[in-house]
């Protein structure tokens, strides 16, 4: 994926939700994408397959085995849809169609892509909410959305993702609205899928415990922009983004607390996309910022082996403080 | 990021409100177009006096079922040589009356009750709502009939009968108001310090509620305008001679074939009058409900 | 789903008790004395107190009134000035209605649903613009003066279509539809305008819901993103809105059959009315109000069958 952007024309003008974002996906592998909500995570997911609302203005360009998804003409995108690239959205409890049963929305993917028969597609239905791990699928495939918990919900969700073996699950934010409890069962899912069917998952989070979880390489996002990338451990070992740090910072863990015992947490707010200005977005609550910080914007450069980041101060927490 | 101008921040916050109101009613021509149109209706029926050009009674037997632009006719004149414009302008006057009082009837009546049932809750609510379901159960124009046949056919009882008659739609709009609106903390907060119903009531709940009254209000009014057009039409509202557009078209019915035009004219007139209110309706609609989206 | 059911009934049932007292005492209040009417042009005090006492006029209203009522539960509405059984008069005019409103129906909802799913799927679109400027129109126009225009156009001038009148389907299906045919658009044009009204605005809303994403993201063509996932939802919604039109429909057949000189049940409304018939028009008006309670009934629960999630928990939401 190369140069992404995504405005939006709304009646109080234009918003960047997204911009000139850049990244790769190697078969098989979990890729993070890390920020604070409304950081453009989801909307650059959703634009890659075109499921924005028509306001949305996509440029850019995002190939996928030698075919640009952005410019894909309809008709295109809906055979790659399900099928090679399916989705996992943040809401379980919404994402599903009220009025029809469980069993009828996972069998209308496999009739889609696959073209299999009403029976053969109920029976690959049960088979994939066991693959899920949901218990006595042979009733539940005849259950409605409102008759199961969130975490089943979000389980079938999963299961209709992976339908038909997709190359890439996109999975944004799917254990956000869950239980603790739920979230860990979600994940183990998604593990698991990775490893008996080799699908790569782009795992779009704000909770960067989920990412040192399961993630092999993680983006970090903020307002609109990738500010920091590398593998995880290296990641979590030498962050270089003031933000990422501060990300680091905020997560409740051992030795996260200051003096006061209270954990820390990032000054300030995420600012509005409506008007970005000529300078690094963060500077408002860097510690970092300094006058060249206020006027210019930093791009991407590589710092460390696999490591890049968009600062002008990057480095550990220590060697600047 | 920006922070607001210190200059736009001195002006108070409702008129900067209102302000944006009007901003955002003014991108929408439709909208426009409509309270134009109803403002010139409602100015037409005021001053029908001074604009029309004859009275609505002069008879012309010289010129009876003239074509327009004869003899000084603008739309031409009806079987008794009356003339088709003035009778339009002064039975404006009817339209108006009727649409107008019998909206403000309906809303005095209407949103105390409605605030009652919703504010309170308990044992009111439903009996409220069962009695509004019992008028709701009769049709509008059974209702209206049945109410001009026992007060007697007039301007004044058949704005009376359109009046009860959108009573019940608009007490569940205010039921529904109070419902949402007692929910909210200013509202809440007032009763935590102390503050009487009655006050609360009038000073938070009603005046919340008004941008909903003013959408509900201006789709009632179009529809009692046909109404009473139906009612005087029917024989039950308006009595010849007084010009009313629905008698004009009741009279029409018998020279369909020789001056269909008797018929057409009076019918547009409604049809615009009615429009008028529906696209200013449509469009405060927009304005005011924050959750239209569009 | 037992307790959601007899809630609805039970309901229902008040509304009709508190319906006929309503029209009961209305009919009461009408100025005159019923017995004067009906007892013609004798105004003999003896011959009065006589029909007075023949209808139990001289009894007190509460006796009156349960006289009538269960006399009315066994399908007895007394009966009218020309000693016709006022039941028997009903059933015999409310077919036409009941033929004239269902056509009505058919022409709004196929008109008004199929334009709204059309401007919802087009919003913002010329197409949009057109069909929910078509509404307001709709929405504005009096429909008995729009039934004149047509009578104008097509019967008087063009002579394609009877200007009035009704043929039984049973005596000559087609001569039936011909003289159905415009008074059906009459009614349905404003039925169709509120439909669509109401199609577009629930399809927008289930077209921005989270599920028909879902089903994007499946690569479901967009017929069955729309007309599955989409349209499903929207028209559990709108059913309802029928039901409640129902009322309006009503009304406008009263007007409607009279333009087109319709004997159906609302010209035998407002005849009641003229004709100060008082048995005739307290039976005609209970029926009316019976029948929309009992079809707003039937709406809740065709509604429940459709949306499952009512169907299940029923009562407990």
């Amino acid at each position: 994926m190369h140069d992404l952007s995504v405005r939006f024309d709304t009646d109080d003008g234009a918003v960047h939700a997204v911009d000139r974002l850049s990244f790769s996906l190697a078969a098989g592998e979990v890729l993070g994408v890390v920020g604070e909500s409304g950081c453009g995570k989801s909307v650059s997911a959703m634009s890659l397959l075109q499921l924005l609302p028509q306001t949305a203005r996509i440029t850019g360009r995002a190939e996928f085995e030698g075919v640009d998804l952005i410019t894909s003409p309809a008709s295109r995108l809906r055979k790659i849809r399900g099928r090679e690239i399916a989705f996992v959205f943040q809401e379980p409890m919404t994402s599903l169609n009220p009025s029809f049963r469980i069993g009828n929305q996972l069998a209308e993917v496999l009739r889609r892509h696959l073209g299999l028969g009403h029976s053969a597609a109920r029976e690959r239905a049960v088979e994939l909410l066991d693959l899920v791990r949901i218990p006595a699928p042979e009733r539940r495939v005849d259950e409605y959305p409102h008759q199961l918990s969130g975490g089943m919900r979000q389980r079938v969700m999963i299961a209709m993702a992976l339908a038909c073996d997709p190359k890439i699950l996109i999975a944004d934010e799917p254990t956000t609205a869950l239980d603790v409890t739920i979230q860990a069962g979600i994940l183990d899912v998604m593990r698991d899928i990775r490893e008996r069917l080799g699908t790569a998952i782009v795992l779009i989070t704000h909770n960067l415990g989920v990412v040192a979880d399961i993630a092999d390489r993680v983006i970090v996002m903020y307002a609109g922009r990738k500010v920091e990338e590398a593998p995880v451990h290296e990641l979590f070992a030498h962050p270089q983004h003031p933000y990422t740090i501060g990300l680091l910072g905020a997560i409740p863990r051992p030795g996260a607390a200051d003096d006061q015992g209270r954990l820390r947490e990032i000054p300030g707010r995420v600012p509005s996309l409506a008007e970005l200005p000529a300078a690094c977005a963060f500077a408002p609550r860097c510690p970092r910022a300094d006058d060249r910080t206020r006027s210019e914007r930093p791009e991407l450069r590589q710092v460390r082996p696999d490591h890049s980041v968009a600062c002008f101060h990057p480095g550990g927490e220590e060697s600047v403080a | 990021m920006s922070y607001a101008d210190p200059g736009v921040l001195a002006i108070n916050p409702r008129a900067r409100r209102r302000r944006l109101l009007r901003k955002r009613f003014l991108r929408r021509p439709l909208a426009v177009v409509g309270l134009v149109l109803a403002a010139t209706f409602i100015l037409v029926a005021i001053l029908a006096p001074i604009v029309a050009p004859y009275s609505a009674s002069t008879t012309d037997f010289n010129a009876t079922l003239a074509p327009p632009f004869a003899h000084h006719h603008l739309l031409g004149t009806d079987e008794l040589g009356r003339d088709q414009l003035s009778r339009i302008i002064w039975g404006s006057r009817a339209s108006i009356q009727a649409g107008v009082f019998s909206t403000l009837l309906a809303i005095v009546v209407a949103v105390p009750i409605g605030i009652v049932a919703g504010y309170y809750r308990g044992w009111i609510d439903p009996v409220i709502a069962r009695l509004t379901d019992v008028l709701l159960a009769f049709p509008f124009l059974v209702l209206a009939v049945g109410l001009a046949a026992i007060l007697g056919p007039s301007l004044t009882n058949a704005t009376l009968a359109l009046g009860l008659g959108a009573v019940p739609g608009l007490i569940r709009v205010a039921r529904g108001e109070a419902l949402a609106l007692r929910e909210e903390d200013y509202v809440r907060a007032a009763v935590a310090n102390g503050a009487s119903d009655v006050s609360i009531l009038a000073r938070h709940v009603a005046p919340n509620m008004l941008s909903t009254l003013i959408v509900q209000a201006t789709v009632t009014i179009p529809a009692a305008i046909i109404g009473e057009a139906v009612l005087s039409f029917l024989g039950l509202g308006v009595q010849p001679p007084t010009p009313s557009w629905g008698v004009m078209l009741s009279d029409a019915q018998s020279y369909l074939s020789q001056a269909p035009r008797l018929a057409i004219f009076p019918g547009i007139a409604i049809f615009l009058c009615s429009l008028s209110f529906n696209l200013l309706g449509d469009g405060l609609r927009d304005v005011l409900d924050p959750r239209t989206t569009r | 789903m037992g307790g959601f059911l007899l809630r609805k009934v039970g309901a229902a049932l008040i509304v009709l008790v508190l319906a006929s007292m309503l029209v009961f005492v209305g009919v009461r209040a009408i100025p005159g004395d019923p017995a004067l009417a009906l007892g013609g042009e004798n105004r003999d005090p003896a011959v009065l107190s006589a029909v007075r006492h023949k209808y139990g006029l001289d009894r007190p209203l509460p006796v009156q009134y349960a006289r009538w009522v269960s006399l009315a539960v066994r399908g007895d509405l007394g009966t009218d000035q020309r000693e016709l059984s006022v039941a028997r008069t009903i059933v015999q005019r409310l077919p036409i209605t009941l033929e004239l409103a269902g056509l009505a129906i058919l022409v709004g909802s196929v008109i008004g649903i199929f334009a709204g799913v059309l401007a919802a799927v087009r919003r913002g679109k010329p197409t949009d613009y057109a069909a929910t400027t078509v509404a307001l129109v709709g929405l504005s126009v009096p429909h008995f003066w729009l039934g004149i225009v047509m009578i104008i156009y097509f019967a008087v001038k063009l002579q394609w279509l009877p200007a009035g009148g009704y043929v039984p389907f049973s005596h000559d299906p087609i001569q039936n539809l011909e003289h159905m045919l415009m008074p059906a658009i009459v009614l349905g044009t404003g039925l169709s305008a509120v439909l669509m009204r109401q199609m577009r605005s629930s399809m927008l809303t289930a077209l921005g819901a989270d599920y028909v994403r879902t089903a994007r993201a499946k690569g479901l063509s967009e017929w069955s993103v729309i007309g599955k996932h989409a349209l499903r939802n929207s028209l559990i919604t709108v059913t309802t809105v029928i039901g409640l039109q129902l009322g309006a429909l009503i009304s406008g057949a009263v007007i409607t059959e009279q333009i087109f000189v319709i004997p159906g049940f609302g010209r035998l409304t407002i005849d009641a009315v003229n004709q100060r018939d008082y048995t005739l028009l307290q039976g005609v008006v209970l029926v009316a109000a019976a029948g929309y309670v009992v079809v707003n009934l039937f709406v809740d629960l065709v509604y429940s069958l459709l949306n499952p999630r009512i169907r299940v928990s029923g009562a407990a939401r």
